[in-house]
């Protein structure tokens, strides 16, 4: 298994310490840190304060946390950080749309300032016009971006901003005396959260499929309107990464039919500057901050959305909007529809912070060239990976990639029983992550690959030699494929405790429950 | 000239005019334009973006950042007593040591394998989270409380089959319109009173409003107003009865001296870890917990992650994978429990670090800190004329205390003590009925004899 010198794959081996879980660190007595205890003047007026409390209220026994001493716990946490492999450590473009991209570091210094970071959401407004203004600025920046009249940047996430187009959109027809319209039309190469997020607002979801070139299925759509259809949420381009000509015929059906239509842009990567919500026709739309906008991802958030809206929906927004008042930053409760609030407070500040910084640092042109580069970028791998024998691109018919390709590796498969699960664990021995979720595998063994704007060419070409390798020993020495990983921090895990009540545990206590005191 | 064709940005490498053109002769083209030729003229924008001037040195963006943040004034510079749902709390320095760490900042979904360590850090989480609520199940961090809440009520929706949920109206504002909004039109939120007196449930009305198609109450304790319920166990009993579930929130730093809603019976407990080991972002860093026993009838209407541990193929290795992964919408899109997506995973790593730091004896310790610091203020305060505290029960961290008879306003106040230095306690003269001229103040570990005398103090000069 080890890589002859001249390959640009590398003797990779991760950190693998066997770490402990951390409650097998339990020592009785040590600590992890003092508290600063009350002032002997407040212990002199109150007493120990728990006598105070009802006893019926008391806490009986302290919870059963491990004792540890700071040092072993400080060890413990690198040393699991150690068993990840962050996007700043590997080229990370096997996690296909999601667009891993670089997070520049002066972002995470300017996020991390006390101005930033001990600030109140309920401090007077006087005290924050810094964290208002850049609320504000990322609502007029979002407008340029699309073409949408308005935008709230209160969405916890991507799939968190459908939630909230679905109850926009469900305010609007209740407003407007249509509250029967409780279908809603999305595409399989959507999100799952287009269909889920609506779902959740008693949405009838209908799902359409794409046609033979890949397109989703316009006769289909036509077909699936009608009075009770609220709306359309779909994305484009859709997750294989061809981009939709036809998008405003879509939404043009959907409105004929007086629906509203939602654009799911939550990967905006490959079109900045280049066509909008607006012209295509859309009347809501939303970004994802963590994904196009340059902030970290943090093992799965905090993420942040951006929803946009066309004038006619700007009443029904989740409030505060930040409002310019002459040269003062103010919150604006007064929305006449608005569907209340739908997070705590006003937005995943962090997040929005660091993605303004993001965009500030790149301005109009810049956001041109990181879309111009990313497409650059996936078709110089697309070309590249269908030259591998075994892989190929489904949907051919001469159509241009934008910002990713679902691939698919069928054609291996059917030759040597080695799929997308084994060549995903298999990639891990060279310090590269693939993705393994495309449920349901509609582009049978799939597997989806992002290159952004962030990685050299000399990186693209490591990566590609990463998935030519591992191809090649597919044919030449299967069981090496099959027994993957080898070099990473585990080996082969045992699943049969994940569906199993008998035998899956969440948590410490019910392995022990369930494994060791049985 | 164009931006590409004068700078190279450092964050975009193959920028650079010698590599992108070996690209482009590779891909067959002269243009990158060729590349958008799918995309028709009349989806185009022809115009630019209005965007300000890009600042494309980090010393200039760095100026720019720092004059925007500098019209910030963090609770550094005053002394604070908001709460309500985000609070101030000591942050030890190896929680932002260890979130700050590159390899759990950037990654994002990998593998078992390669992200191994934010399985073993999540499971961990769940696992401290479990101890401290003496609870079997909690999942991945989502969104928030009110996201959680949430949740826990449409998880109850399912379980029961039941379409009615009670809300006790001590509930924090913004969590009961978020609950609105994510039970509409599936669900009806029906509210149930308190007494005037002692801020707990009304009994009366509660039994009042229980019926045969209610899936559950949904209370908060502490209540936003702080106060702390004593009939846990009695409402407890009244639910099951009839069929219902108790879902109860809480701040879980709570529970470090209080008992835990699932030692009186709650079904499922929710509620924020912001006060576990995170700073305050304006509000940003809110994560939610969701907390059951475990039975396979809670364990799959989870939405979330919950990562369980396992065994590998080499004896004694720990691995560690999604437990029940087909409930969740990745798998099956909308046939899944709601939806699941990116949340606040790493928030879950720093309230991890934070309880290992803290361990049983300084959780015990930092509970019985804010308890005597609160009930402190609660004594210097209620010392004032015309100032009372609302309610008359214990409290936890929070707590109402009443201007009214004090002839002014909470805004007139709160200005006045901001001139001083002081963040007053929030207004719920608006936000909440029957509060007028109310304000909730906070009161944790960062507030010493010195900061609540100072409150004293400009308060009685405040209101002479």
């Amino acid at each position: 298994m080890e890589i002859k010198k001249g390959s640009r794959l590398r003797n990779f081996h991760q950190a693998k310490w066997d770490e402990e879980v951390l409650f097998e660190l339990h020592t009785p007595g040590e600590r992890g840190m003092h508290i600063d205890q009350a002032d002997a003047a407040i212990v002199d007026v109150v007493g120990d304060g728990l006598s105070s409390l009802p006893e019926s209220l008391r806490r009986t026994a302290p919870p059963a946390f491990p004792e540890v001493g700071q040092m072993r716990i400080t060890k413990h946490f690198l040393r699991l950080s150690q068993h990840t492999l962050g996007g700043d450590f590997n080229v990370d473009i096997g996690q296909g749309t999601c667009t891993v991209k670089y997070n520049p570091k002066i972002n995470e210094v300017v996020a991390r300032s006390p101005k930033a970071a001990r600030i109140h959401p309920h401090q007077d407004e006087s005290t924050v016009q810094g964290a208002l203004e850049v609320i504000h600025n990322m609502d007029l920046i979002f407008r340029e971006i699309s073409g949408m009249d308005r935008f709230t940047l209160q969405p916890s996430s991507g799939s968190h901003a459908i939630l909230v187009m679905a109850s926009v959109m469900q305010k609007y027809h209740e407003v407007n005396g249509e509250s029967h319209r409780d279908e809603l039309i999305t595409t399989i190469f959507s999100h799952p959260s287009d269909a889920a997020a609506a779902a959740v607002k008693g949405y009838k979801i209908i799902t359409i499929y794409p046609d033979e070139r890949g397109f989703p299925d316009l006769e289909a759509l036509k077909a699936a309107v009608g009075p009770k259809m609220a709306g359309l949420f779909i994305t484009n381009p859709e997750d294989i990464g061809i981009f939709n000509p036809r998008i405003d015929e879509f939404t043009k059906v959907v409105h004929d039919a007086g629906g509203l239509c939602g654009y799911d842009q939550a990967n905006a990567n490959g079109i900045l500057g280049v066509t909008r919500a607006r012209e295509a026709g859309f009347d809501l739309c939303f970004f994802n901050l963590h994904k196009t906008f340059g902030a970290p991802h943090g093992c799965g958030g905090p993420a942040a959305g951006a929803m946009g809206v066309v004038k006619k929906l700007e009443p029904f927004l989740p409030v505060p909007l930040v409002d310019k008042i002459d040269d003062r930053y103010t919150m604006n409760f007064d929305l006449p529809h608005t569907i209340g609030k739908t997070r705590q407070f006003w937005g995943v500040f962090p997040v929005i912070l660091k993605s303004y910084a993001w965009i500030m640092s790149l301005g109009a042109e810049g956001l041109k060239e990181v879309s111009r580069i990313a497409v650059l970028n996936n078709n110089y791998l697309l070309k590249h990976i269908t030259d591998i024998d075994g892989a190929d691109s489904p949907y051919p018919g001469g159509l241009r990639r934008i910002e990713q390709v679902r691939y698919t590796w069928k054609k291996l498969f059917d030759e040597t029983g080695i799929g997308t699960h084994d060549i995903t664990l298999r990639m891990a021995d060279f310090g590269f992550h693939l993705w393994s979720s495309h449920h349901p595998f509609v582009v049978p063994e799939p597997f989806t690959v992002e290159p952004t704007e962030s990685y050299s060419k000399a990186e693209l070409d490591e990566y590609l030699d990463g998935l030519r390798h591992v191809a090649e020993e597919a044919r030449t020495e299967p069981e090496t494929v099959k027994g993957a990983p080898y070099r990473s921090v585990v080996h082969q895990i045992d699943e049969s405790w994940m569906d199993d009540p008998e035998k899956w545990a969440v948590t410490w206590r019910t392995y022990l429950k369930k494994h060791v005191n049985k | 000239m164009k931006f590409h064709e004068r700078q190279v940005h450092p964050y975009i490498p193959n920028s650079a005019p010698a590599t992108k053109a070996a690209m482009m002769k590779e891909i067959g083209i002269e243009d990158i334009d060729e590349l958008y030729e799918d995309i028709p003229s009349h989806l185009r924008f022809k115009g630019e973006m209005n965007l300000p001037k890009a600042l494309t040195s980090e010393l200039a963006l760095k100026r720019h950042m720092d004059g925007i943040l500098g019209k910030n004034v963090s609770v550094d510079e005053k002394i604070s007593f908001l709460g309500g749902g985000c609070s101030n709390h000591y942050v030890p320095a190896i929680v932002d040591e260890v979130i700050n760490r590159s390899e759990f900042l950037t990654a994002y979904a990998g593998e078992p394998y390669e992200d191994h360590g934010r399985f073993q850090v999540l499971f961990e989480y769940q696992s401290l989270m479990a101890e401290l609520l003496d609870f079997d199940v909690v999942n991945v961090p989502t969104y928030d409380w009110g996201q959680a809440a949430a949740t826990s009520i449409r998880m109850a929706e399912r379980i029961t089959g039941r379409g009615t949920v009670l809300v006790a109206d001590t509930i924090s504002p913004d969590r009961l319109s978020i609950i609105r909004n994510y039970c509409h039109p599936v669900m009806q939120v029906v509210l149930v009173g308190h007494d005037n007196t002692s801020g707990q449930i009304d009994m009366g009305s509660l039994k009042g409003n229980l019926s045969g198609d209610v899936a559950a109450l949904y209370f908060e304790n502490p209540a936003y107003t702080g106060v702390l319920e004593e009939n846990g166990q009695v409402i407890a009993d009244e639910l099951h009865a009839n069929g219902s579930l108790m879902i109860v929130g809480l701040d879980p730093l709570s529970a470090s001296v209080i008992k835990p809603p699932s030692q009186y019976g709650a079904d499922i407990a929710c509620g924020d870890i912001q006060s576990l080991g995170n700073h305050m972002h304006f509000g940003g860093t809110l994560a939610g917990f969701i907390a059951t026993r475990d039975e396979e009838r809670f364990v799959m209407e989870y939405p979330s992650r919950l990562f369980g541990i396992a065994k590998t193929s080499v004896e004694g290795e720990w691995g560690f994978s999604d437990v029940a992964y087909d409930r969740t919408s990745f798998g099956v899109r909308e046939k899944g429990k709601e939806f699941v997506g990116t949340a606040a995973a790493l928030w879950g790593i720093s309230s991890a670090v934070y309880l290992s730091l803290l361990g049983p004896q300084g959780i015990t310790e930092l509970g019985q800190t804010i308890i005597q610091r609160s009930l402190y203020t609660q004594k210097r305060l209620s010392e004032l004329k015309g100032v009372k505290l609302r309610f008359t029960s214990a409290t936890f961290k929070e707590c109402v205390v009443d201007f009214s008879g004090t002839g002014k306003t909470v805004v007139e106040i709160n200005k006045l003590l901001l001139e001083k230095g002081i963040f007053g306690g929030k207004d719920l003269t608006e936000e909440m009925p029957g509060l007028p001229q109310c304000a909730l103040y906070a009161v944790t570990e960062m507030h010493g004899q010195a900061e609540i005398d100072a409150l004293a103090a400009a308060l009685k000069s405040v209101l002479a």
